[in-house]
């Protein structure tokens, strides 16, 4: 059984009486396990359909069934249920409540899921030594750099141990080398079973996922499939090629000091 | 989410705008300290009114002299007393309904004991007084019928006179002096306190009623047997109006008045007159209240502008909670007790206020402080009510958001 299964998915808005086509008849299937990076052109759909997916939004009409339950007609708080325990959002703006530390950020999904004080800490503790974050807990996100408010987001998007994780551009606003070691704890998350949906603009970041789905004005218009690079070499390289750089430019700053010396 | 949760959550986001939250709170504190105030105030004027009709006696109706016309000249009122001791005898006897006629002759005189001396109120009775009075003696006796017949020179002190005469002495048997006449000390009549005039009823002295008219009061007068007022008590269980009017009608008579003259005399009925105080005290108090608890609705309304602010500047955290999957009805719980936290940390801080400006008044105006428990119970259910009420619009917003559309604020 497929985990997302769409057909004929629209979603309409109404502007100034003009008629909107966010999404224009939509039908992808996703198995379970598997890694999707979405692209397409700004305005070409894509958040509208994490929405949809993400089960924020509904479609105008159309079908969606998640692990084979039809959710596009569940109530508003049955919808809440679902995004609470089955699914994990990451967003390009973390956004993470600034008054808590990390703990509190990652323990909020559990909040709402009912669990008891204990057991929250005990797994937004385990969740965040997972995504690296063990030695920051009591940070405040103003107290965190990006890549690590990042973390911090993904950290919470699993803590219930959602089946699918949908992440909007998560490394929009996060500088090249930290991108990488998100991606790669993507892929590690993946390998570890979870099915994975990444939006990106980044042909280079959607090169870490093993299948890539078009979007362009709101219609799917090329979906295939690909060898995934592998995002820890990628990071490895990248950490390299920053190293030598970084000898580099030590050994001029060291020839510059001494010919200074010299003169 | 648990209500504890919800409530710890609740003190999380007030204390990210503390200045805001506290002035919010202001304004149920001082809604919440003016109510209790104005009960507090309210309530113990109320009862220090009814406190001065219970050391009154009930059932008294007082006769005061009147008008009188002698030879065609009007005479003011009290210049020449309407009233005797044999219009006192004639109530008791032909008025079945009162218990007791008191016939009074009051006198301001200096009383000498010693080197010390006391300017107080000289009463002449009978034992009639006493009995209408409900008022006996701490110390000694009371006078004996034959004392009070003979006009006999003894005297009854009242506390406050017995204390600034003779301290700690017990004055029974001690000599005083009035205008010159040595009276003996026979008893201390017992505490009374303030009168519903606010006197002090202990201020005083009695003495026999002939005694006084002789010897105190001077010979100024009409009538030979004319007293200064008469003070009736009416039986228990009697009606008032009706035992009024049966002493109205019998005086009149006795005075000979027609059908078209005025009462010669001064008739009213004590409780009444204290029963129309105790009711504008109320009305007072009532109308304090109100103003009060308008103030605390304005506190309210300060609740509200502070939530509808609050529910817009965090718009995406509204969003970020319905997305990792908060119902709306989380999202109403989460705002209305952040709104009732508010009010009710006010609300409690108020009463400990409000308590306070009562005990300053109370301690100023010589009140009893009278707080009823229940009216602090109700004000702090009223102020933690205000906070749901208010509240619930901004709540309804918020709970009410699109998540998607609340995502995308900034
Ligand atoms: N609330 C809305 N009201 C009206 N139109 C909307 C609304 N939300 C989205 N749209 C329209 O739907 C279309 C798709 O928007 P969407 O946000 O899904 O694009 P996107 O592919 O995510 O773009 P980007 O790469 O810039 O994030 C756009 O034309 C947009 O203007
Ligand atoms: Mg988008």
């Amino acid at each position: 059984m497929a985990l997302i299964e769409t057909q004929d998915l629209t979603r309409r808005y109404e502007l100034g009486g003009e008629i909107v086509m966010a999404l224009d008849g939509v039908s992808i299937t996703v198995e379970t396990g598997e890694f999707v990076a979405v692209m397409g052109p700004s305005g070409s759909g894509k958040s509208t359909f994490m929405n949809i997916i993400g089960c924020l939004d509904r479609p105008s009409s159309g079908r969606y069934a998640l692990a084979g339950e039809e959710v596009s007609s569940l109530s508003k708080d049955a919808l809440a249920g679902v995004r609470n325990r089955r699914i994990g959002f990451v967003f390009q703006q973390f956004n993470l409540l600034d008054r808590v530390d990390a703990l509190g950020n990652v323990e909020l999904p559990m909040v709402y899921a009912g669990a008891d004080r204990a057991g929250r800490r005990e797994k937004a503790i385990a969740k965040l030594k997972r995504v690296g974050l063990g030695e920051r807990i009591h940070h405040r996100p103003t107290q965190l750099s990006g890549g690590q408010q990042q973390r911090v987001a993904i950290a919470r998007a699993l803590v219930n141990d959602p089946v699918l994780l949908l992440a909007d551009e998560p490394t929009g606003a996060l500088d090249s080398r930290t991108s990488l070691a998100i991606m790669k704890l993507f892929q590690e998350l993946h390998r570890e079973g979870t099915t994975v949906m990444v939006v990106t603009h980044e042909p280079d970041i959607a090169d870490f996922a093993d299948r890539v789905v078009r979007f362009l004005d709101g219609k799917v218009v090329s979906d295939t499939r690909q060898t995934a690079r592998d995002a820890a070499q990628a990071l490895a390289d990248a950490e390299a090629a920053s190293a030598a750089q970084d000898a580099k430019d030590a050994a001029a700053r060291a020839a510059l000091h001494k010919k200074e010396a010299a003169e | 989410m648990s209500l504890m949760e919800a409530f710890r959550s609740a003190l999380e986001a007030l204390r990210a705008h503390k200045l805001r939250s506290a002035l919010t709170m202001l304004g149920i504190v001082i809604g919440v300290a003016a109510v209790i105030a104005m009960i507090a105030v309210g309530g113990g004027a109320r009862e220090q009114v009814a406190a001065q009709i219970r050391t009154l006696g009930a059932n008294l109706i007082m006769l005061t002299p009147g008008n009188i016309t002698a030879g065609g000249v009007r005479l003011g009122a009290g210049q020449a007393s309407s009233l005797t001791s044999d219009d006192a005898g004639a109530i008791l006897a032909d008025v079945p309904a009162v218990q007791a006629a008191a016939p009074i002759i009051r006198s301001n005189q200096q009383v000498v004991a010693g080197a010390n001396n006391w300017a107080t109120q000289i009463v002449g009775v009978d034992l009639g007084w006493f009995e209408a009075r409900e008022w006996d003696v701490a110390q000694g006796r009371l006078f004996t019928p034959e004392e009070v017949s003979r006009g006999a020179l003894v005297v009854i002190l009242g506390e406050t006179v017995a204390t600034n005469l003779f301290g700690e002495q017990s004055p029974l048997g001690q000599q005083v002096r009035i205008k010159n006449v040595p009276f003996e000390v026979v008893g201390v009549a017992a505490r009374k306190g303030q009168s519903a005039l606010g006197q002090d009823q202990d201020d005083t002295a009695f003495a026999p009623l002939p005694t006084v008219r002789q010897r105190v009061a001077g010979a100024n007068r009409a009538n030979a047997r004319s007293v200064g007022s008469i003070m009736v008590k009416v039986r228990e269980g009697e009606d008032m109006a009706n035992a009024l009017e049966d002493v109205r009608a019998l005086l009149r008579q006795r005075h000979r008045l027609q059908p078209d003259q005025d009462d010669d005399f001064g008739i009213r009925n004590l409780a009444e007159m204290a029963a129309v105080r105790e009711a504008s005290a109320s009305t007072l108090a009532s109308l304090l209240a109100a103003v009060a608890a308008l103030s605390l609705a304005v506190g309210g309304i300060g609740i509200m502008n502070i939530m509808l602010v609050s529910v817009t500047e965090r718009t995406r955290e509204i969003g970020l909670r319905l997305a990792v999957g908060a119902r709306p009805r989380d999202v109403l719980r989460q705002f209305l007790i952040e709104a009732a936290t508010l009010s009710a940390i006010g609300g409690a801080i108020g009463v400990a206020l409000g308590l306070g400006a009562a005990q300053i008044v109370a301690l100023k105006a010589g009140w009893p402080l009278l707080v009823e428990p229940a009216g602090v119970a109700l004000s702090v259910i009223f102020s933690a009510f205000v906070g749901v009420f208010f509240g619930w619009y901004p709540a309804r917003r918020a709970a009410n958001l699109d998540p998607v559309e609340a995502l995308r604020a900034t």
